[in-house]
C-alpha cells in the first residue's frame, strides 16, 4: 500500500477537525457564556453575531466524522462504539442547541425554554467533545479490531478533565469572539470574562501535558528524548506568549488580538496532542497504516478534498468578510 | 413478569428508522422550498414588484426553522453509522464512504454557509447577491440528493464493486456512482421534493383565501404551487412506472413483495386490497384485477414477473409493510393529480378563489406529499431488507457490538428529544404561516428599542478601520 495516503488523509482530517474546533468552538461557547448575564437584549446580540454561521461551522464536524469513516473505517467502527454514550449526548445536545437558534426567535416572548435549551445544549456539546477527546486520549481496548472494552471505559477523572478543558477553551473563544464582533455593554462584560476563562484554559492544558506524560512513557519519551526535545520546547514556549498577548489584548482594549491569539493557542494545544500521539488513531493499538481504507477509496476522495476543499475555504472565507464588523442591537432577520 | 429487551439488532434498526424518517421529511422539503425562494427573488428582481421578495422573506423564515431541524438530524445520521453500525462501516466503507463524503463536500457546506447571506441579507445586501446566496442554497440542496442516493442505489443494487474477505472494494468508481437504479431513484426523489413543496405553498395559498386574507400573496401561492403541482404530479406517475420496471428487472423480490405476488406466473392481477399472509404463502382477503399487474409491470398483458415464492423465505422483504406503504405512496400520488387537475380545471375557469370547496380540500392536503415521501422510503428501505447491501451484507451482520441496553437508552432519547423538536417545529412554522407575509419588508420598526440608530453606520466603519486592528 502507499504508505503515504494514510499520512495525508490523517492530515486532512486533522485540519478538519482544527477548523471545527476554531469554528464551531465560538459559537457553542456563546452558548456556554449565555447563563452569564440575563439582559435579553444581550443576550440577543449573542446569538445573532454567530448565527449565520453556525449552520456552516458545525459542517466541519460532519467532515471531520465523514472523512474518519471514509478514510479510516476501521478505527471510526472502533472509536464510535467505545464512546457511544458521549457521542449519543453530544449529537442530542447539538440538536437541542441548533434548532434553538430558530425556535426561540419565533417562541419569542416564551422563550426561555429555548435559552435553556441553547446553553445547556451547547455546554453538553463542548463537554461531550472533551471528554471523548480524553476517552481517546487515554486509549481504547481494542480485541480482533473491533471495541472490546466497556461502555464506561471512556468516564475517568482525566476525561472530564478534558471536558472540563474543552468547555472552559470555547467560553475563552466565544468572548474573545465578542470582544471583536460587538461593541457596548456585551463587549464590556464579554472582556471581563477573558481572564478568569484564560486561567481555567490554562491549568486544563497544564494538566494534561503533565498527566499524558507521566501516564503513558511512548509520549514521555516523544517529547523528552534527544533529540526531539530541541525541536519541540518552543512549542509551549509560543503556547505561553499567546497566552501572554490574550492577557495584555484585554488590558488594552485590543479588539482582534485576544481572539486571534486564542485561535493560536488551540492550534497549538492540537498540534501538541497530534505530536504525541502520531501515528495512533486509536491509541494504543491502531495507527494510521492499520485502519486505513482501501487505497482506490482514499484517492478518489482526495482528488475531491483537493480540488473542493480550497473551494469551500475561499466562500466560508467569503461569507465571513461580507458579515464582517460589528453586530448591531435589533440586526437579524427575524 | 419479566421484560425482555429486543435484540440489539433490531433496536439499531428501529433507532434508524425513526431518525431516518425524522430526518428525511426535511431534506426533502428544503429541497423544494429553496427552488421556490430562489424563484421568488429571481421574480422580484425581474419584475421589480416587492411583493415577491415579502413572499420570498415569509418562506424564508419557515425554511430557516425546517433546515434547523434537517442539518442537526443530519450530522445525528452520519454518526449512527459509526455507533450503531460499525461494522457496516468496516464491510461497505471503501465503497459507500466516499460517497458520503462526495455529499458533505459538495452539498452540505454550500448550503449551510450561504444560508447565513440568504438569512440575514435582506437589508444588508445587495439583491443579488442574495439571490446568488439562495440559488446556491438550491444547489446544494439537490447535489445532497445526488450524493445520498447514489450511495442508497448502491446499497440496493451494489455494482462496480468487488468483494475480497467478506470487505467490499471499489472498482469501477462510474458503476458506483452511477448505478443503473440511481436515475430513477434520483428523478423520483427530487420530484417528491418538489412536488411536497408546491401542495404546501398551495395549502398555505389556500387557507389564505379562505380565511380572505393576504389576498395577493394568496393569489400568487394558489398559482405558483398549482402550476408546479399539474406538471409534476402526472410527470411523477410516468417517472414511478420507469422506476417500477428498473425495480422489476433489479430488485424483483422487491417488487413482488410490494405486489404481494407470490406465484411467478403469466398474466398477473393487479392487487388492490389484501393481507399478505408470510406463513400460508398467499393472500388473505384478496380483491384484485385480473392481468393489470403484468401491464404495469411489464407492460405486456401476458407479462411475467418472478413472485415471492421463487427466493427462498430467508431471503424475501418483511411483507405488510412494504406492501401497504407502497399502496399508500401511491394512494396520495393518484390524489393528488386529481387535486391539480381539479385545480387547474378552476383555474382554467377562472374560479380558482372563489370555489371553497377546492380551497378547503388544498388547505387540508399539505402533509400528504411528506406521507409519500415517508412511505415510498420505506417501500425502498424495508424492500431491501434482510440486506443491508443486497448480496454483500445483510442487516444482521451490520451492528455494531454492543449491549441492547445501550441503544436501548439512546432510542429512549432520541424519541423524547426529536419529540419535542418535532411538536415545537410543527407549531412554530404553523405559527408563522398565521403570523402571514405581511408586514413592513424593512424591519427596523421592529428593531429593539435600545438599538442605537446613529451609531450603527460608523461602528462598522470603525471596525474596518486599521488602526482597530492589532
Amino acid at each position: 500500500m502507499e504508505w503515504y495516503l494514510p499520512v495525508i488523509w490523517a492530515a486532512i482530517i486533522a485540519t478538519a477537525v482544527a477548523m471545527y474546533v476554531m469554528l464551531d468552538g465560538f459559537d457553542l461557547g456563546i452558548g456556554v457564556l449565555f447563563p452569564t448575564t440575563r439582559d435579553e437584549s444581550e443576550r440577543d446580540v449573542m446569538m445573532n453575531s454567530v448565527a449565520p454561521f453556525w449552520d456552516g461551522n458545525e459542517t466541519w464536524l460532519i467532515l471531520g466524522g465523514g472523512g474518519l469513516w471514509v478514510a479510516f473505517p476501521q478505527a471510526y467502527a472502533v472509536i464510535m462504539p467505545a464512546m457511544y454514550l458521549p457521542v449519543i449526548i453530544m449529537l442530542l445536545a447539538l440538536v437541542l442547541r441548533g434548532v434553538a437558534f430558530e425556535f426561540r426567535w419565533v417562541a419569542k416572548p416564551n422563550h426561555l425554554a429555548w435559552d435553556v435549551a441553547f446553553s445547556g445544549g451547547s455546554l453538553m456539546a463542548s463537554f461531550a467533545q472533551g471528554v471523548i477527546l480524553g476517552g481517546i486520549l487515554q486509549g481504547i481496548t481494542v480485541k480482533n479490531g473491533e471495541f472490546a472494552g466497556g461502555s464506561f471505559d471512556w468516564l475517568t477523572p482525566f476525561s472530564l478533565i478534558c471536558g472540563l478543558g474543552v468547555v472552559a477553551g470555547y467560553a475563552l473563544l466565544a468572548a474573545c469572539w465578542l470582544v471583536m464582533k460587538t461593541d457596548g455593554r456585551v463587549a464590556d462584560h464579554a472582556r471581563g470574562m477573558i481572564r478568569p476563562l484564560l486561567g481555567l484554559v490554562a491549568i486544563a492544558a497544564i494538566g494534561v501535558s503533565v498527566w499524558t506524560p507521566l501516564e503513558i512513557s511512548r509520549i514521555a519519551q516523544r517529547w523528552f528524548s534527544w533529540p526531539n526535545i530541541a525541536f519541540l520546547w518552543p512549542l509551549p514556549a509560543a503556547t505561553a506568549l499567546l497566552g501572554f498577548i490574550v492577557w495584555r489584548g484585554v488590558a488594552r482594549r485590543h479588539d482582534y488580538a485576544p481572539f486571534f491569539a486564542t485561535l493560536g493557542i488551540f492550534l497549538l494545544c492540537y498540534l501538541g496532542l497530534a505530536i504525541s500521539n502520531f501515528p495512533y488513531l486509536v491509541p494504543p493499538t491502531l495507527t494510521v497504516w492499520d485502519t486505513a481504507a482501501a487505497p482506490a477509496s482514499q484517492i478518489f476522495m482526495l482528488i475531491g478534498v483537493l480540488l473542493l476543499l480550497p473551494v469551500i475555504l475561499g466562500y466560508t472565507a467569503f461569507v465571513y468578510w461580507t458579515f464582517r464588523g460589528k453586530v448591531r442591537h435589533g440586526e437579524g432577520y427575524h | 413478569m419479566s421484560f425482555e429487551l429486543p435484540d440489539s439488532v433490531l433496536l439499531a434498526r428501529l433507532q434508524f428508522a425513526f431518525t431516518i424518517t425524522f430526518h428525511i421529511i426535511f431534506p426533502a422539503f428544503t429541497i423544494g422550498l429553496s427552488a421556490f425562494i430562489a424563484t421568488l427573488l429571481a421574480r422580484a428582481m425581474w419584475t421589480g414588484d416587492d411583493q415577491y421578495r415579502t413572499l420570498a422573506r415569509f418562506w424564508t423564515k419557515i425554511f430557516a426553522v425546517s433546515f434547523a431541524m434537517g442539518v442537526v438530524s443530519g450530522i445525528v445520521l452520519s454518526y449512527q453509522f459509526g455507533t450503531n453500525w460499525s461494522r457496516f462501516s468496516v464491510i461497505v466503507g471503501n465503497v459507500i464512504g466516499p460517497l458520503i463524503g462526495y455529499e458533505v463536500l459538495t452539498a452540505f457546506f454550500l448550503e449551510a454557509t450561504f444560508l447565513g447571506i440568504l438569512l440575514f441579507g435582506w437589508d444588508r445586501f445587495p439583491r443579488g447577491l442574495q439571490l446568488v446566496a439562495a440559488i446556491m442554497v438550491a444547489i446544494g440542496t439537490c447535489m445532497s440528493a445526488f450524493w445520498i442516493l447514489s450511495a442508497n442505489s448502491w446499497m440496493q443494487f451494489p455494482a462496480g464493486h468487488e468483494v475480497r474477505n467478506g470487505i467490499a472494494y471499489p472498482v469501477d468508481w462510474l458503476a458506483v456512482v452511477f448505478n443503473p437504479t440511481f436515475p430513477y431513484r434520483l428523478i423520483h426523489m427530487v420530484i417528491a421534493a418538489y412536488l411536497t413543496t408546491s401542495i404546501v405553498v398551495l395549502a398555505v395559498g389556500a387557507r389564505y383565501a379562505l380565511k380572505d386574507i393576504h389576498a395577493a400573496h394568496a393569489r400568487t401561492m394558489l398559482r405558483m404551487g398549482l402550476g408546479m403541482a399539474l406538471v409534476l404530479a402526472p410527470l411523477q406517475l410516468f417517472i414511478g412506472d420507469q422506476h417500477g420496471l428498473s425495480t422489476a428487472k433489479h430488485q424483483p423480490a422487491k417488487l413482488a413483495a410490494m405486489e404481494a405476488h407470490w406465484d411467478s406466473s403469466h398474466a398477473a392481477p393487479l392487487v388492490l386490497f389484501a393481507w399478505p399472509n408470510a406463513k400460508t404463502e398467499s393472500n388473505d382477503y384478496e380483491i384484485s384485477i385480473p392481468r393489470l399487474g403484468s401491464f404495469i409491470i411489464t407492460h405486456d398483458w401476458d407479462g411475467r414477473f418472478k413472485g415471492l415464492k421463487d427466493f427462498a423465505p430467508q431471503d424475501r422483504p418483511p411483507l405488510p409493510q412494504v406492501f401497504f406503504a407502497f399502496r399508500i405512496m401511491v394512494g396520495v400520488g393518484l390524489f393528488l393529480i386529481a387535486l391539480a387537475f381539479f385545480g387547474g380545471y378552476l383555474w382554467w375557469r377562472d374560479d380558482l378563489e372563489r370555489n371553497r370547496f377546492f380551497l378547503w380540500i388544498a388547505s387540508l392536503s399539505w402533509p400528504l406529499g411528506f406521507v409519500a415521501i415517508v412511505a415510498g422510503w420505506m417501500v425502498t428501505e424495508i424492500g431491501r431488507q434482510p440486506w443491508l447491501a443486497t448480496g454483500v451484507l445483510r442487516t444482521a451482520d451490520a451492528a455494531s457490538p454492543l449491549p441492547a441496553w445501550k441503544i436501548a437508552v439512546s432510542l429512549a432519547l432520541f424519541l423524547l428529544v426529536y419529540g419535542v423538536v418535532f411538536t415545537m417545529g410543527i407549531r412554530y412554522i404553523n405559527r408563522l404561516i398565521n403570523k402571514g407575509p405581511a408586514g413592513p419588508l424593512h424591519e427596523e420598526d421592529d428593531a429593539l428599542p435600545n438599538r442605537p440608530l446613529s451609531a450603527a453606520k460608523p461602528a462598522i466603519q470603525n471596525a474596518l478601520a486599521p488602526g482597530d486592528a492589532s
